[in-house]
């Protein structure tokens, strides 16, 4: 018979180490678990949707806002799920991000950069959102973006169309779904030579703010690559409403077309004054004179009515798109509101679903996670086609639409057509092109 | 040389919008002393008048197009308006068409209205107050006007196209020889503008009752002394101030699609072409207006711009600033008015 030596007190001490060395690999766990701003720990798990609800892109952040309202009813299971039933990815299960259900608070941009900056950061600080989500301005973007960098949360951007966004002002913690003012100008340009033919001189009008300077470089370029001259770029005020001035003397100036890169109010005014001068009826150069607007929104293309008719344009997204993902969103949104969505609406939507997918992806909260799980993620089914979350930029590789205004609309939504989709391939350039050249993404931040 | 002349008729044309609304602010600064903030919110208002009008005329029944199918795959629902099928297709059409013409009769009395509640159910009890108190509560009150026009007509732009007859252009240089084209509607805006401003002028100066007010204007205090009862015209002069932003408001909607902010939009400019003009002078209101809008126009000129950029976003503060600095009382501004 052997002998044990086993006493009360032995056991109590190997079991506190054992215990210890077993508990010890989840303290750290823990520890770097909670290393990450605004980590839900509750059941629920809030994201920031910052649109603008007052100021000239109301109507556009009130779309955006619907979108998203949309996008966490699907994520927690309600409605009929729209593109959780098309995307390519099964992550998400309807049951919120995660296990965790979704909430959300809304914060108003009011399109000024400032009070962009402070409502995301009230949302952040107060309200712990995990994610910020929306817009429908580069300067707010770029805003955002680079407070949500220093907050340690991942921004996924509304509409923002500047290069900058996801150029000389990318973050880490930042992504765009949007496309680009590049990407307008790679799809537009060949439509407008089969068009309007290759012997073309544009006079530019821009807005003179960040988003305006890179969408008219954008454009000429890809132009001026096609044949055409630039015969003038004019910077017009972002507050200017009478555009007539600037107008005037592209009535002389030896053009043939007028490119708008002008966005918003500042579009439908443009648009107006330019079609009340009589310039699509005129006759230059032995041809016809043109009006582009290279980047088109529904919204005002309603604002500007019947003067949109026969302007060739770009968009990131349309709900007369047929593929399976645009088709479900289109219909979950105009079932649950009565209206087609808007692209900034649709890029939103897009947008919250490829946070929360990627999240449970990660199998985290933490943005660092999350963004490692966005960075290349090729993905389908969210409207668009095949889409790239490219590692380089964050910024996402997808078809691209070239509309035009219809010319005989059946009913207040029916204002553009899709003139061609063009191919992701055609919409692509290098990490290191020019046009984005100068910014770095950095590291990612996870926060506190 | 058409270059030249263009940028003469874009100014005289921006010109006109601002002497209207100048002339309206003068006409209240002059009679009651109120600086007037929420004046620029009439003119927005009287844009939306014409934006009412024409969604009325608009009213339309609904049937259901099976042929044609919505953005859901459901039938289409087609819109007739109602007065297409009281007055036949021709006839509803043009009336439609002609929707912001027929708004000024529209328009008018609802201005006159809106001034005189506005000025009898709040700024009434501001006459004895700082004017840092008349401009925080009409400002106030321009912000809770254009929110309400925004809850019921939204943020976006609302198109409001001038009638088919007069849109397009006009070669007006044809007479002297030269090829300037330019907007039909603008042309008549700039005339709508010239009537009414003779119109208030010829009322001022050819009735008693413009005799009065101009008396009360001058002092107030002898005229009430006479026993006129010089307040109940004051009041009647801001019901047409305010009518006066509000014509001008339904004109401008051709010219650029109204939205809720628009009256914001002029409401600083006009303040400069007043200070300019001089506080209280209604001819020099005019002229600072229609002289403002010729100098914006060269100041957008791309010889001008290339030569000094950005002038064009602040050439009216920059003259608004030398004449404050050299002339206080403005171009054409009384004797010690806003000079101590």
């Amino acid at each position: 018979m052997s002998k044990t030596d086993v006493t009360r007190r032995g056991v109590l001490k190997t079991g506190a180490v054992a215990g210890a060395g077993v508990a010890l690999p989840t303290i750290f766990t823990a520890s770097s678990a909670a290393a990450y701003t605004n980590e839900p720990t509750g059941g629920t798990v809030t994201l920031g949707f910052n649109v603008p609800q007052t100021g000239p892109y109301a109507e556009e952040g009130l779309d955006e806002l619907r979108a998203q309202e949309l996008a966490v009813e699907h994520l927690n299971g309600m409605g009929d799920g729209g593109c959780l039933n098309t995307f390519s990815s099964k992550a998400l299960k309807g049951n919120g991000i995660l296990g965790k259900k979704v909430q959300f608070v809304t914060g108003d941009t009011q399109t000024k950069s400032d009070a962009a900056r402070a409502s995301a950061k009230s949302m952040i600080e107060k309200d712990g959102a995990i994610m910020i989500n929306g817009g429908s301005s580069s300067g707010v973007a770029i805003a955002v973006q680079g407070l949500c960098q220093d907050a340690g949360v991942i921004f996924m951007a509304g509409l923002t169309h500047s290069n900058d966004t996801t150029g000389k002002d990318k973050k880490a913690n930042g992504f765009r779904h949007f496309f680009n003012g590049y990407m307008s100008g790679a799809a537009l340009a060949p439509v407008l030579k089969n068009a309007y033919g290759s012997d073309r001189r544009a006079y530019h009008l821009t807005a003179d703010y960040t988003w305006g300077w890179t969408q008219q470089e954008s454009i000429a370029a890809a132009t001026e690559a096609v044949g055409w001259e630039t015969v003038n770029n004019v910077l017009t005020p972002l507050a200017a409403t009478d555009f007539s001035s600037y107008i005037a003397p592209v009535l002389n100036s030896g053009a043939d077309v007028l490119v708008l890169n002008h966005y918003g109010g500042n579009m439908v005014n443009s648009l107006t004054n330019a079609i009340q001068f009589g310039l699509r009826d005129k006759m230059v150069n032995g041809k016809q004179f043109e009006i582009v607007v290279p980047l088109y929104s529904e919204l005002m293309a309603a604002g500007a009515g019947s003067n949109v008719q026969g302007v060739i344009g770009s968009m990131n997204w349309n709900w007369q798109l047929q593929d399976e993902g645009s088709k479900a969103f289109v219909k979950s949104f105009g079932e649950k509101y009565g209206r087609p969505p808007s692209n900034s609406a649709q890029t939103c939507y897009a947008q919250t679903l490829l946070y929360a997918d990627a999240c449970e992806r990660a199998g985290t909260f933490n943005p660092c996670g999350v963004a490692e799980a966005l960075e290349g993620f090729e993905f389908d089914g969210l409207g668009n086609g095949p889409t790239l979350y490219r590692a380089d930029d964050h910024q996402c590789f997808k078809d691209v639409l070239v509309m035009k205004g219809k010319d005989n609309p059946t009913n207040e939504y029916d204002t553009l057509e899709i003139v061609e989709v063009t191919p992701r391939a055609q919409v692509e350039y290098a990490p290191d092109h020019p046009m984005f050249a100068g910014g770095d993404l950095g590291k990612c931040n996870p926060g506190a | 040389m058409d270059a030249f002349l263009l940028q003469i008729l874009n100014g005289l044309d921006k010109g006109s919008a601002y002497a209207l609304i100048a002339l309206g602010l003068t006409l209240i600064f002059g009679t009651l002393g109120v600086v007037n903030f929420a004046h620029g919110a009439l003119f927005m208002i009287g844009a939306f008048c014409a934006v009412t009008l024409s969604k009325l005329l608009n009213l339309s029944f609904i049937v259901e197009d099976p042929t044609q199918k919505d953005f859901l795959g459901n039938p289409l629902k087609v819109k007739t308006p109602y007065i297409e099928s009281w007055f036949g297709p021709e006839v509803g059409s043009v009336i439609i068409d002609w929707s912001v013409p027929l708004a000024i009769l529209f328009a008018i009395p609802i201005m006159v209205a809106i001034g005189f509640i506005m000025e009898r159910g709040l700024i009434k009890h501001f006459y004895k107050r700082p004017h840092a108190d008349q401009i925080l509560v009409t400002f106030g009150l321009a912000i809770v006007l254009q929110e309400i026009v925004k809850y019921f007509y939204g943020a976006n732009p609302i198109p409001t196209p001038a009638p088919e007859a007069l849109s397009g252009v006009a070669n007006i240089g044809a007479v002297i020889g030269l090829d300037i084209v330019y907007p039909v509607w603008r042309i008549v805006y700039f005339c709508f503008a010239a009537l009414i401003i003779g119109s208030v002028f010829a009322f001022l100066q050819f009735t008693t009752f413009g005799m009065v007010v101009r008396a009360g204007m001058a002092d107030r205090e002898t005229v009430g002394l006479l026993g006129i009862n010089i307040d109940r015209r004051f009041t009647i002069m801001f019901g047409i101030a305010a009518a006066v932003a509000g014509l001008a408001g339904v004109m401008y909607t051709p010219i650029n699609s109204p939205n809720y902010h628009m009256g914001m939009d002029f409401l600083v400019l006009s303040f400069v072409v007043v200070v300019v003009g001089g506080m209280g002078s209604l001819p020099g209101a005019v002229l600072a207006g229609f002289l403002l809008g010729i100098l914006e126009s060269f100041a957008s000129m791309n010889e001008v711009k290339n030569w000094l950029p950005g002038i064009d976003q602040i050439i009216i503060y920059i003259v608004a600033i030398i004449i404050l600095l050299t002339r206080p009382r403005g171009l054409m501004g009384r004797k010690g008015v806003m000079e101590d």
